[in-house]
This record gives C-alpha cells, structure tokens and sequence, in this order.
C-alpha cells in the first residue's frame, strides 16, 4: 500500500541524504519525493510517498523521528488532506491538431507554456488520478517528454500546520 | 622535542572582546574538550590533523593515547566509554585515518556506545575534487552514527562539539563524527565555552507513560511464573540497583542479554545468566515458560530470539526501551514502554509498592535456579578429557576464581573464546565485561582493555582472546607498553578460527574452509619483542600456576594457552541452521 509522509527537517545541506539514506537502507522504494522549504525558512518539508506495509510504515516513521535533523514526521495516509502536483508534458503534435490539445487544456485547467514546430509543452498541476487522465489523453499523440515533481501534501483545517 | 616557537603560541591566545580569548579553531576544539570534563583522547595524526596536534601540543589537561591503527583508537575509546560510563574521544586525520575508524564507530553504533570521533578533512575550497587523503566520512559513517556534523565555520565549533557530547551521552547512547576540515581548524575564533543545547528535534523520553507503567504493573502483579530479560540499556541507564529492587520485589528471575552480562548480579539466586542463541539453556528455558516477561533496555535480537515467531510463545511481553524504534521492531510487546530504564522501573516499583499482595512465586524460582544448576554446558563438565592441550573448562573456572579474588574488569575478542567467556565467567557488576555484541568485531578485546585500564587504573584488566582475533588488532600491543598499562592477555590458542570451524563442521560437512591459521606467530616472543612479558602452557598440570603468575605480574603479560581444535561451543543453532547434528561437542 502507498503511503504519504510529510516530514519537517532541518534546511541544511545533507538532511535529504540522511532521510533518503535511511529509508534505502531499511530496504524500501521511494515512490515519489518532492522537498521544499517551509514558511519558516529554517525548515523544509519533505513528502514522501512510500510502498510499504502498516508495520513497516510505523519503523521508518520512528527511524525518522531518531535523525536529529527531523523535527517532526506526520503520516498522512489516512488524513483529510490536499494532493499536488505539477507536470510537464511535451506532446507531439502538427499545427493542424494544436487546437484540440489547446481545448483539453482548457478543460484541465493547464497551461501551454512553450509552443514548438512540432511539439506542445504543457504544464499542469493536480493531483494524481488528473495528471494521469491527462497522460492518457495526449498518450494519442505521442509523448516526447514528462518531467514531474513528485506529490507535495497537506492536511486539511487547521489541525495540523 | 621541545618547542621552539613561542612567538605562535602568544599569537594563538589573545584577549578579545567580552572575556572571550581569542585562538584557532584547532585550539578552540581543544579547549571545549576540555570544558567536557575530557581526561583521554585515542588518535594518530596526520596532514590534515596537524592543526590538532599543534595545539594538543598546548594542552595540559589531556591526555593523548598514540595508538598503532586509528581502528584500535575507536575500540580503546569504546573501551574507555564500556568501563566508565564517560563518553570515548577519538582523534584522527581524514581519508585513510578516517576509513580506518570505521569498524570501530560500527561496533559503538551497535553496542550504543558514547563516541565522539573528531576527523581531520581537507580544506573546505578543495572537498568534492578527490583531493589527497579526501573522503567524505560524514557520508560513509551515515548508516552508523547517531549523528555527524562537517564543520563549515570555524564559529561554530565550540556549540558543534557541545552538541556533539549532548546527543552521544543523552537518550541512547551512540557515536558522533565531527568531521573538521583544515582551515575550519586553522581559522581564528573568539572562544567562549558553549553551555546550552538548542536542539528542538532532539529530546528523549525519560519518564514512562504512566497509564502504559500502570498496565505493566497489573500484569506483573498477576503473574504467576514473571521474568526480567534485561540488556545493555540497564548498563547505559545506570538501572543496576533499581533492577535489583524490582527483581526482589516481583521475586522473578532474571535473564541477561550478552550486553546485559553484569548488569544483574550472575551470583544472586534469581541470575539466571545470559539468554540466547550461546546463552544458557536454563535460561532460555525459562523464557519459554514465563507468562509474563519484563523486558528492559533489550532490542530482541536475533542472538537473543533465535526464529522470532518461536520466541516465548505463551508469554505478555512488557517492553521498556528509551528508543521508540526499538519497540516492535523485532517482537511486538503487549505493553511498550517508552522511557529511560532506570526512571521507569522507579516508577514500577512505585506502582507495585501500590499492589495487594503479589502471587507466590517461589514454586518458580526453585525451579528455575533447580534448572539452573544443572545446566552445565558439555564443554565444562568435570574431568571431560580433551584429545589435545588444555581443557576450556579449566582455563575459565581458573580464570573464575582469579577474578574473583580482585576488582576486574573482562574484555573478549569475538568467537568461540568470547562465547565461553559469557557463558563461564561470573560477572557481579556492569561495565565489568566489555565485549562486541551487535558487530561480533574481532580486534575489539585489547584496545578495549587499553581504553578500559586507561579508565580504571585500579583494576584489573583481562582480555580473553582467541588466537585468530589478537592478530586483527596486535599492534596495539605497543600502546600498551608505551603507556605503562598491566593488561593481561589469555589467547585461546587453538591454531585457527574456531568459531568458524565449528561452524563448517555443524553446517557444511566439516568442510574447514581457510579456518586454520598456518604460521601464527610465536606468541611469547610476540609478547617480548613488544616488551610484554609471554608465557606458554599447553599442560593441565601447569595452567593454574600459569594463570596465577599472569595476573599477578606487574606489567602488560600475554599467556598463550594451547586448547583442543575440536573443542566447541554450546549452541542452540540447530534450530536457526536447521542442521541435524548435535549441538554442543560431541565426544
């Protein structure tokens, strides 16, 4: 099962590593990764989805919470909580067909951001389920390139900062 | 050499602003070492530690201990910790010196040893270009520190060291590199001592959950048939004379771990001695009928467990540790216990002093001291003929007595002589045998005792070896002499790598595989050449007064003790091995 970890560190340099180090280390596959400083700028926020089972999820929880760097590790699995994320897509395309990506963009709320002879850049943001019904969709097209973030996460209200 | 430039020491001190004194960073390291009450550091210099150096140079109130290898600086400085309780300090350059410490921090990471390890690094303009000597031991020690640091501003040496002593001696104890580069070390600072620890992320539970030591106490008071399993966490909590208290006032008994080994008295009534996979059968036997088992300061490995789906099957598990990931990492306790030992059995004590009358549990602990006494491992069975040399048994009820007679202090190497050791030697008090349990690092037992007699001058200092594990670390050897320190060394001369051996014959057909060491050194003449005094004995008739003499001679003696190869050690590993032969040594 996938589970989704926010951890606030240290914003210091070789905090991700030692996070990162730790979770190889105890044998489990990242997911996705997505790292950014806080709106306190001494910390970052690092969220973390990982595959793993309830018991497992529990150890590398408390493993984290032993790095000194790590100021605190939610699991926000079973959370009310937002899902982000932003992707890149540069699709194939001719001029003859750039209207009908320009409308699915539209639909999706995505923005074109670099337009090329025979290509479209697009960049969206959403959360999973959404990106992945807009891969689909330029899928017919043909896709060149995909860059993505990774998913950022937080709890909903105000019970969890 | 004397030193000639005084003109640099006057210009390393000078009055700054605000009382602070003015100095380089490198004497900046060593006056907060100093500050943390430090008496010994182990260390071997080199380029990108001569800042160091230079001004220990100054330094009246350290000690520096020049070992032979910066792995044996590690393990003296484990040794030192193991023995006294005060956190280890090791000093070493970068690059190879540092990679040498490494199975040294491992073993202390392991064991939950208090370490600082203090790295030379190259200057912070060149880190990254695979500069002489560079290699990044703050990345290569992370899977086993507690913490690391690289110090980029010389600013912040004085608050890193402070920082460093908190978190290695605080919570549970471990290892901490502070890797220092070149021109941190040379910079200059104004140095005023770091008193105060700002480390919101880092704050260890003490104190027990109350409702949690209220469950705990409930189910301890309706037990008919209660045991304690207690580890180094005992030791690291300074817990012995609570545990005791509280094993009067349950009126269990109680089982160590192999880090545990001392922390209860092994010659009270209720000692059941050490538990597991080479522990005693008595006590593992009790483990596996107790219906409530108390375990404190243990992490439930697999030395202890053996196949953990096996392990005390009809037993409530109470789990007191200081490290919440060590709860249910291994074995899911019904009740779990964050806090530190020796609070949390204040408060257990508290709690049951509460209770109505506790079951009778004499019944219980009749049977299991009954148990107990019969449980003589085959190889100490009186009078067992060996093919050839010295019966184990022999050396250690010897070894017993001697030590009985003093204030001592064991330290091992890591096979077939540890084992025995644990098994057979009586310890009553913690930090008494210092042994690696968690890494199993041979060349562990004499910088150990170095550190160990460098820390308690007044007692006796013993390092059970064997004869593969003396030559991982035998240079150390000359630290000794150099220091004037009277260690003892027993080698367990069984002209190969027992343990081992043992093993290829359970498990792989006595197929010996390289288990048998050709050429070893002429060990007394080791000893002399290191200006040790070296003895042999390979007669029974002779080993008594042998053993005697060691102890009693004034400086560093080695007594090489020739053994029977095919002596072996108790196991229970059949079951973890699924082998089909005997276990113990059969005749």
């Amino acid at each position: 099962m996938l589970y989704t970890l926010s951890i606030l560190v240290d914003n210091q340099a070789g905090v991700l590593t030692r996070v990162t180090s730790l979770i190889a280390r105890r044998g489990f596959n990242i997911e996705s990764l997505a790292v950014g400083v806080t709106e306190n700028p001494t910390l970052s926020r690092i969220t973390l989805v990982v595959d793993a089972d309830a018991r497992s999820v529990e150890q590398i929880s408390k493993q984290l919470n032993k790095l000194i760097n790590v100021h605190k590790v939610s699991d926000l699995t079973d959370e009310s909580r937002t899902d982000r994320e932003l992707a890149l897509f540069k699709v194939s395309t001719t001029p003859e067909r750039r209207h009908e990506i320009i409308e699915m963009c539209d639909v999706f709320r995505a923005n074109i951001v670099d337009v090329g002879r025979n290509t479209l850049t697009i960049e969206a943001t959403g959360d999973e389920s959404k990106l992945a019904a807009m891969e689909g969709l330029f899928r017919e097209y043909g896709i060149r390139e995909v860059a993505r973030t990774g998913r950022i996460s937080l709890a909903r209200g105000g019970a969890r900062d | 050499m004397e030193r000639t430039d005084e003109k640099a020491q006057v210009a390393a001190f000078a009055d700054a602003p605000g009382g602070a004194i003015r100095m380089n960073g490198a004497h900046a390291i060593i006056r907060s070492l100093e500050d943390e009450g430090v008496s010994y550091l182990f260390g071997y210099p080199g380029g990108q530690a001569l800042a160091l150096y230079d001004a220990l140079y100054d330094s009246r109130k350290l000690t520096h201990i020049l070992v032979r290898h910066e792995q044996g600086a590690v393990h003296a400085a484990d040794g030192y910790a193991r023995a006294t309780g005060k956190p280890g300090i090791a000093i070493v350059t970068s690059g190879p010196g540092a990679t040498n410490t490494i199975t040294g921090i491992a073993c202390a990471y392991m064991d939950s040893v208090p370490l600082i390890v203090i790295t030379g690094q190259v200057e912070t303009s060149v880190i990254g270009t695979d500069a002489f000597q560079e290699t990044d031991i703050t990345g290569v020690t992370l899977p086993i520190t507690k913490h690391s640091y690289l110090v980029k501003d010389t600013q912040d040496l004085p608050r890193v060291i402070h920082e460093a002593f908190h978190i290695a001696t605080t919570g549970r104890p471990g290892p901490v590199v502070i890797d220092v580069p070149s021109d941190i070390a040379a910079g200059s600072i104004d140095y005023r001592p770091c008193t105060t620890i700002e480390l919101p992320s880092y704050k260890p539970t003490i104190k027990g959950n109350a409702r949690q030591v209220k469950q705990a106490a409930d189910l301890l008071v309706h037990a008919q048939r209660p045991l304690l399993l207690v580890g180094g966490g005992i030791v690291a909590s300074g817990a012995t004379d609570r545990l005791r208290m509280l094993a009067s006032c349950l009126h269990a008994p109680v089982a160590t771990t192999l880090m545990g080994k001392g922390a209860f008295p092994e010659d009270d009534a209720r000692a059941l001695g050490v538990a597991g996979v080479y522990g005693r059968p008595s006590a593992n036997a009790a483990i596996a009928d107790a219906d409530v088992i108390l375990a404190i300061g243990v992490r439930f490995s697999d030395r202890v467990t053996g196949p953990v789906e096996g392990f005390a099957p009809d037993a409530h598990i109470i789990h007191i540790d200081i490290d919440p990931a060590e709860i249910g990492k291994n074995v899911v306790p019904e009740v779990p216990i964050v806090g530190d030992a020796d609070t949390v059995i204040g408060q257990l004590i508290e709690r049951l002093g509460k209770a109505a009358d506790m079951p009778d549990t004499s019944d219980w602990l009749r049977g299991a001291a009954e148990l107990r006494a019969q449980d003589v491992p085959p190889c100490f069975v009186d009078g067992r003929a060996v093919r050839a040399g010295i019966a184990v048994h022999q050396v250690m009820r010897t070894l017993n007595g001697l030590l009985a007679e003093r204030e001592s202090i064991v330290t091992t190497e890591v096979g077939q002589h540890q084992m025995w050791a644990s098994q057979f030697l009586t310890r009553s008090q913690p930090r008494t045998f210092l042994t690696s349990g968690g890494l199993g690092a041979m060349g562990f037992g004499l910088p150990a005792a170095i550190g160990a007699q460098l820390g308690c001058p007044d007692r006796s200092v013993v390092c059970v070896a064997g004869d593969g594990s003396i030559q991982m670390n035998v240079q150390e050897m000359a630290t000794a002499t150099a220091n004037g320190l009277p260690i003892k060394v027993i080698v367990l001369d069984n002209a190969g790598l027992g343990m081992v051996r043992q093993l290829q014959e359970e498990t792989y057909g006595s197929r010996y595989s390289q288990t048998v060491l050709p050429a070893c050194p002429d060990f007394v003449k080791l000893a002399e050449a290191y200006g040790w005094q070296g003895a042999r004995v390979s007669d029974a008739d002779a080993l008594d007064d042998a053993l005697a003499r060691l102890l009693a001679s004034e400086g560093p003696a080695l007594l090489d003790v020739v053994i029977d190869p095919d002596e072996f050690v108790f196991s229970q590993m059949e079951e973890a091995y699924a082998s089909d032969s005997d276990t113990g040594r059969k005749e």
